[in-house]
């Protein structure tokens, strides 16, 4: 490759880089899909998808050729531009947000990082940014398909992504006070010491934190106990009740792999990324393959763990009202956020 | 930018849905007044089957609402006028149609009023024993509804794993799953087989476990607390002018239970207790219902544990179809039994009611007579339709998702509304 300038190498790995990413975060979105769809039935006492291939693992792909196939309707009253547009911003939103999280160790392969798309000193801010731009998507979803309902639901949505927005963004100093950094490697790399008990969650001192981080992100992903906006029994399908094919798929995905990026920020944040959880016990693998993959295989661990965690709390729990969910959000998560924030400082500040 | 269309272009029907709201609303107008007029139904999926409701809302806030039924229109109140009296017992099953059995029984009694028929011991209770079990048909329906609506999903799925096993009994005893038609004029269609009380007793047994599994899902829960305590609140004074009957009433503070102050079918020979609250909101109305499920229970086991030896029907057999083999031996009982097929049995003039206490409330039936086979008119009143009146009351002035929590609490089937 000595022909190609450095940077030539970056584009070209970087591209690849992408081009993997979104393939794999694609396939794990529809695959969480099935997941909470087989999870679920089995705590409801039923099968959930059996019938499309061994243990219904082709479901996905039959699910997204039903949905390619179905007639695209576009209601007659609907914002044209702000209608199409709407599914491809919520989508894009979710997907952007993957690339700044590493999902392994630094493996170099001519100079680049290769388990992590770009390694951006405000990883953290980028997320939260994105994911705020996301609810432009809903917003405008609402708005724009001229339908009652789904106005109601996305004014629910809007709102409720914006006063949980400040909860989880406070949940996220303590950990970034102790990292002392925003960059996500950092962040991760000061859990990394010793394994499980130097994680923010549960060696970190961070465990309120995290809580506040979990309700705040159900609440941002618009999932159970926090799913209002689409509340199907108050408001058919909140804001995406217009939608049909692939733009309604859009939506769909979008909330998934909302889901699998507040998981892996959770892992990152809160439960060590990428790191081992048992930390020095494990002897150091000494084939460069096993030492790249090996970090890999704890990241989606940890992952899925979170993703079954959210699947057991819809599962579980009723859904807030709407005046009580933004009360619970100003009046219960934001202050103990902060507390949380003095609480933290004051320990560092002491610990010198 | 296209310019917004006109709200006549978005929706052809919206005048007549703002005349609606005009005419309930006092003369509101909604565009004036900054509300909103939506439609929730007649396909909207948390309103129990067919149920239209127009509601002005501000915001979240439900400003008025009017109820719109008819959507499910059947009816059977003048199909009855067409058929004789031992036909019209399919019919009432599907009124309520989640206590087919309850129905039967109300229809059968005033029926047998007007033949002034004398019931077998052992098929009145047999009819307090499916009566009840009806009940805990209803109720599971209820509550799992009822929580998916607010957002419980597993709940819905345990309550119809219970409701599965209550079906099966209902097929053993009767040969169909919800449509049962078993209760007839005179009794009871069949003897139930062999073992069945045997499963009865099994499953009652188990339940009360399975009710506590319900409440270890709910009732702790705080967001299932704080959705259902201190909504869709009615005052005594005004449940009773509303006509409000059942669970409902008694949450409100009304000891009123037509199982206990006006005995049917020998239900005076059972101890039952009948939970009574002051709350008056959603939340006493579910623990009130839970409770209700564990007295039913109580009910049953009664029922099994004395069930009285001797006959289904009552004996009459120019009214009662007879035995098969009877009818294969005996000339008079072949006779009997083209009769009754062919051309029913006359009933003397004049006009009976019963009233029974169904799951959901009092239930109703007036039957008039004119001498003939056929009934002349037959009324049916179910609770349902007073307790749907009393949803105005309840929801003013609350927010969008609190009416979606009084539906669910009010527990209508809109079969029995309208008929």
């Amino acid at each position: 490759m000595s022909h190609l300038t450095d940077f030539q190498i970056f584009l070209i790995l970087s591209i690849l880089k992408i081009a993997v990413v979104l393939v794999i975060t694609l396939t794990a979105v529809a695959y969480t899909v099935l997941l909470e769809r087989k999870l679920l039935g089995r705590m409801q006492n039923r099968w959930g998808p059996s019938r499309v291939g061994p243990f219904g693992l082709l479901q996905p792909l039959a699910d997204g050729i039903k949905l390619f196939l179905k007639e695209d309707l576009m209601p007659m009253a609907s914002e044209r531009p702000l209608f199409i547009l709407a599914p491809i911003i919520a989508l894009s939103c979710a997907l952007i947000s993957v690339a700044v999280v590493p999902f392994g160790a630094v493996t170099r392969i001519a100079g680049v990082d290769m388990f992590d798309i770009s390694d951006i000193n405000i990883g953290l801010l980028v997320i939260l940014g994105i994911t705020s731009i996301g609810v432009y998507g809903i917003a405008l979803s609402g708005w724009s398909s001229n339908n009652k309902f789904a106005l109601l639901g996305s004014l629910r949505a809007t709102s409720q992504v914006i006063s949980y927005e400040l909860a989880l963004g406070l949940s996220l100093v303590g950990v970034v006070l102790r990292a002392g950094s925003l960059r996500l490697r950092d962040i991760v790399d000061s859990q990394a010491g010793h394994g499980l008990f130097s994680w923010n969650l549960i060696g970190g001192g961070q465990i309120i934190a995290f809580f506040i981080y979990l309700m705040a992100a159900y609440a941002e992903t618009n999932r159970a106990p926090f799913d209002l906006p689409e509340a199907e029994s108050e408001l058919v399908a909140g804001y995406h009740t217009e939608y049909s094919s692939m733009k309604f798929a859009m939506f769909f995905m979008a909330e998934y792999a909302n889901m699998i990026t507040v998981a892996c920020v959770a892992t990152l944040l809160f439960l060590g990324g990428a790191s081992s959880p048992f930390g020095n016990l494990l002897p150091t693998p000494t084939s460069p393959i096993i030492a790249a993959i090996l970090p890999i295989f704890w990241f989606v661990l940890k992952v899925f763990s979170f993703l079954c965690l959210y699947i057991w709390v819809r599962a579980t729990v009723p859904r807030f009202r709407y005046d009580q969910l933004m009360s619970f959000g100003w009046k219960f998560l934001l202050p103990v956020a902060i507390l949380n924030i003095i609480a933290t400082s004051l320990v560092l500040a002491l610990r010198g | 930018m296209a310019p917004i269309a006109a709200p006549d272009q978005i929706n052809p029907g919206i005048e007549d849905v703002l005349a609606d709201a005009e005419r309930h609303h006092h003369g509101s107008d909604p565009i004036a007044d900054q509300t909103m007029v939506i439609n929730m139904g007649p396909q909207h999926p948390s309103t129990h089957g067919v149920l239209r409701l127009v509601l002005e809302i501000d915001g979240e806030t439900v400003v008025s609402m009017a109820p719109d039924i008819g959507y499910l229109h059947t009816g059977i109140e003048k199909t009855c006028e067409a058929k004789f009296y031992q036909q019209v017992v399919p019919l009432t099953d599907r009124i309520d149609y989640l206590s087919p059995m309850t129905n039967n029984t109300a229809y059968a009694l005033a029926v047998e009023k007007l033949l002034d028929l004398e019931i077998p011991e052992k098929a009145q209770w047999l009819r307090v024993l499916f009566n009840e079990l009806m009940r805990l048909n209803s109720h599971l329906v209820w509550l799992g509804t009822h929580a998916m609506d607010i957002g419980a999903l597993t709940v819905f799925l345990y309550c119809f794993r219970e409701r599965e096993q209550l079906l099966r009994i209902f097929e053993a005893v009767s040969g169909q799953r919800m449509m049962t038609s078993y209760i007839r004029i005179g009794g009871v269609s069949m003897e139930p087989p062999l073992g069945l009380f045997d499963d009865i007793r099994a499953f009652l047994l188990d339940f009360p476990s399975k009710i506590d599994e319900y409440e270890s899902l709910l009732q702790n829960n705080p967001i299932w607390i704080n959705r259902l305590k201190d909504v869709g609140h009615i005052s005594r004074e005004d449940a009773i002018a509303l006509g409000v009957t059942g669970p409902v009433l008694r949450a409100a503070g009304v000891d009123f239970d037509l199982r206990r102050d006006m005995p049917y079918s020998s239900y005076e020979k059972f101890q039952f207790k009948v939970p009574v609250s002051t709350d008056s909101d959603v939340w006493a109305r579910y623990i009130l219902r839970m409770e209700e499920m564990r007295e039913s229970v109580k009910i049953c086991l009664q029922a099994l544990d004395g069930m009285p030896e001797g006959r289904i029907v009552a004996d009459a057999p120019k009214i009662i179809l007879p035995d098969r083999e009877q009818m294969k031996t005996q000339m008079e009982s072949l006779i009997h039994h083209f009769k009754i097929v062919t051309e029913g049995f006359a009933v003397p003039a004049g006009e009976a009611t019963s009233s029974v206490e169904a799951a959901h409330g009092m239930m109703n039936y007036y039957v008039v007579s004119d001498g003939t086979s056929k009934p002349y008119r037959v009324h049916m009143r179910n609770a349902d339709y007073a307790n749907l009146q009393a949803l105005e009351t309840m929801c003013k002035g609350r927010l969008l998702a609190d009416v979606v929590a009084v539906i669910g609490s009010l527990d209508i089937v809109l079969g029995a509304i309208d008929r």
